[in-house]
């Protein structure tokens, strides 16, 4: 295997990457891509192998067997070189609590090669643009859960590494943090960054990430944007719709209206019905006017649609919240 | 957070052509800042405990005649002899406080050498720094001691200095503890490193030959070999050649050879006791 493999579109790339801690196999042969420019989101139940796959991509774990590579550099074969090209916030606090705020950003500029003088302005503009030059002399003790997050941020991306790795970033923030800390990494990525995140929220993967890749027990089920996972895996959505009276002539009467697709289900359940199929939102309206051409009363109208809840049901046959 | 714009700094402008080397020394440099902030207490850490040491044993001691090492002249040769002692016991001491005790730190459950560690350099040079680091401490302790020991002892102290074996030795010495320090900071679960303290550093320095020359155990016989073992003994016995002259010393070639041995397998003992750490 050679040690640089061509990037010209590819920030990171696993092949077979695995790695078993005793009879543990932690993470399983997987193979993974992340585009450059993109946010790709790691999603799966803790326990999943994601931290560990973060891990061996930023040369914090050593792989058992296989390869990873970020902006084309062989993370095993020449850790220091790979380490240019990543920036890594940790799922725990590890900004130097022997320095002060703005030290720890000089000191990280210094470590990548920044001149004095340069280390020491882009460190202030960081922490200007993090909104945090009011603490610039604190002890990052001092610091608020979400304030250490964002001066952890600002430290990654200092280097301009070509892939920023978040691990479970938001576990542990208060909404608002992590709303803000959402809002910074869209800025992000609209300037060009790369991110790879692991979580096991999956509203945050859903609104954060431009693909998902779904693990669990060190394995890829599955990766794709959140509409074409929902599409393609998440299942039928169902509309149920309660009426007062007796609901078997409004299920003949849907199933007249709906007629030809077959693929749509109508059952009469529980003193209404039940529409079962691909996007029976749009048949909302179809059913109320039906229901009120038959001269019954709608008491209770509820949609459900396919989520990355119903993705992961459907893929491992369990929930994904512990 | 509406009007927030954060640019993604440009490639060209941050990473140039760097160097392990460099690299080290900015981690060198930030060291350095830390000690600066406590610079007070890194003073009192280096010059008590020679200070007391000298003040027992070579001004309160002759001045209530218990004298040790006996009456005399032979007070003055205690006292000069024990300069050697000193040295070598505040290089080794500072040197293991100095890279050990912060890992209990970095090695705590957030993992703060984390921060370091991500620092484009490959594992071994991160140890290489610490080891440096805390070297470079040593050497400063030990030049310290020098004033102490001059203007402390109640009995005149004769020192008789081979530079060129002093410039050699004091760094070398210096480095072995580095790689002492660094050997028990990685090798020692962090939550017991106070225990390090009773079961490496007491028995390194109480039986370092810092009060008594080497040779002067012959009568031990058991006691003389198995202290060939401690890094402190080559360490003193060498200062003792390079800065007296008539109290007896291990044959010098000895020393350097020891000391260089002692610095190659705790320094490999040490990188890897690091990469086991830091490289999950």
């Amino acid at each position: 295997m050679n040690a640089s493999i061509s990037s010209d579109n590819v920030a990171v790339r696993t092949v077979k990457l695995r790695k078993i801690y005793g009879t543990n196999v932690a993470v399983d042969d997987l193979d993974m891509e992340l585009k450059k420019g993109e946010i790709l989101g790691l999603l799966g139940p803790n326990g999943a192998g994601k931290t560990t796959t973060g891990g061996m991509i930023t040369t914090r774990v050593l792989p058992t067997s296989g390869h990873a590579y970020v902006g084309g550099v062989d993370v095993v074969a020449h850790p220091a070189e790979a380490k240019l090209e990543i920036g890594v916030v940790p799922q725990s606090n590890t900004l130097d609590r022997s320095l002060n705020v703005i030290q720890n950003l000089y000191f990280h500029g210094r470590y990548f090669g920044i001149a004095k003088k340069q280390a020491r302005s882009m460190a202030s503009e960081l922490l200007e643009r993090f909104k945090l030059s009011d603490s610039a002399t604190l002890p990052v003790a001092a610091l608020s859960g979400g304030m250490a997050q964002r001066l952890m941020v600002a430290r990654a991306i200092m280097h301009s590494p070509t892939v920023l790795v978040l691990d479970e970033p938001t576990s542990g923030l208060d909404p608002q943090s992590r709303l803000a800390l959402w809002d910074i990494l869209r800025e992000l990525n609209r300037n060009g960054q790369s991110v790879l995140l692991t979580t096991h929220y999956m509203e945050e993967a859903d609104e954060l990430c431009d693909r998902i890749a779904i693990m669990d027990h060190g394995k890829l089920l599955a990766q794709g944007t959140s509409v074409e996972l929902k599409r393609d895996l998440g299942g039928t959505s169902s509309l149920l719709m309660k009426v007062g009276g007796d609901p078997t002539f409004l299920v003949e009467k849907l199933t007249a209206e709906l007629g030809a697709d077959s693929m749509t289900k109508i059952i009469s359940s529980d003193g209404g019905v039940k529409i079962v199929g691909h996007n029976v939102s749009q048949l909302i309206s179809v059913a109320v006017s039906s229901a009120e051409t038959l001269g019954l009363r709608i008491y209770d109208l509820s949609l459900v649609e396919p989520s990355l809840e119903t993705v992961f049901i459907n893929l491992t046959g369990k929930e994904l919240r512990d | 957070m509406h009007e927030m714009t954060i640019e993604v700094p440009n490639r060209e402008h941050t990473v140039s052509i760097y160097s392990y080397g460099r690299v080290i020394l900015s981690l060198l440099g930030r060291d350095l800042a830390v000690l600066k902030k406590t610079a007070v207490f890194f003073v009192i850490r280096v010059v008590m405990q020679p200070l007391l040491f000298v003040f027992i044993f070579t001004y309160v001691f002759p001045k209530i005649g218990q004298g040790v090492g006996g009456a005399g002249n032979k007070e003055a040769e205690f006292s000069t002899l024990l300069v050697a002692g000193v040295v070598g016991i505040s290089i080794i001491f500072q040197a293991i406080q100095a890279v050990a005790l912060p890992l209990v730190q970095e090695f705590g459950y957030t993992k703060e050498i984390e921060d370091r560690a991500l620092a484009p350099l490959p594992t071994w040079g991160l140890a290489v720094e610490k080891i440096l680091s805390g070297a470079i401490q040593a050497i400063f302790a030990g030049v310290v001691v020098f004033p102490i020991v001059l203007f402390v002892p109640a009995t005149p102290v004769h020192l008789h200095i081979h530079w060129l074996m002093l410039i050699t030795l004091v760094p070398l010495a210096a480095i072995v503890s580095g790689t002492l320090g660094l050997t028990i900071g990685t090798l020692i679960p962090p939550n017991q490193v106070a225990l390090i303290f009773a079961i490496i550093v007491l028995p390194i320095t109480f039986l370092g030959a810092v009060y008594y020359p080497w040779a002067s155990l012959t009568p031990i016989p058991w006691l003389k070999d198995i202290v060939l073992l401690n890094p402190l003994v080559y360490i003193n016995e060498g200062l003792r050649a390079g800065l007296t002259t008539g109290v007896p010393h291990m044959n010098v070639a000895y020393v350097y050879l020891a000391l260089v041995v002692f610095a190659v397998l705790l320094g490999t003992i040490s990188i890897r006791g690091l990469r086991k750490r830091v490289v999950g």
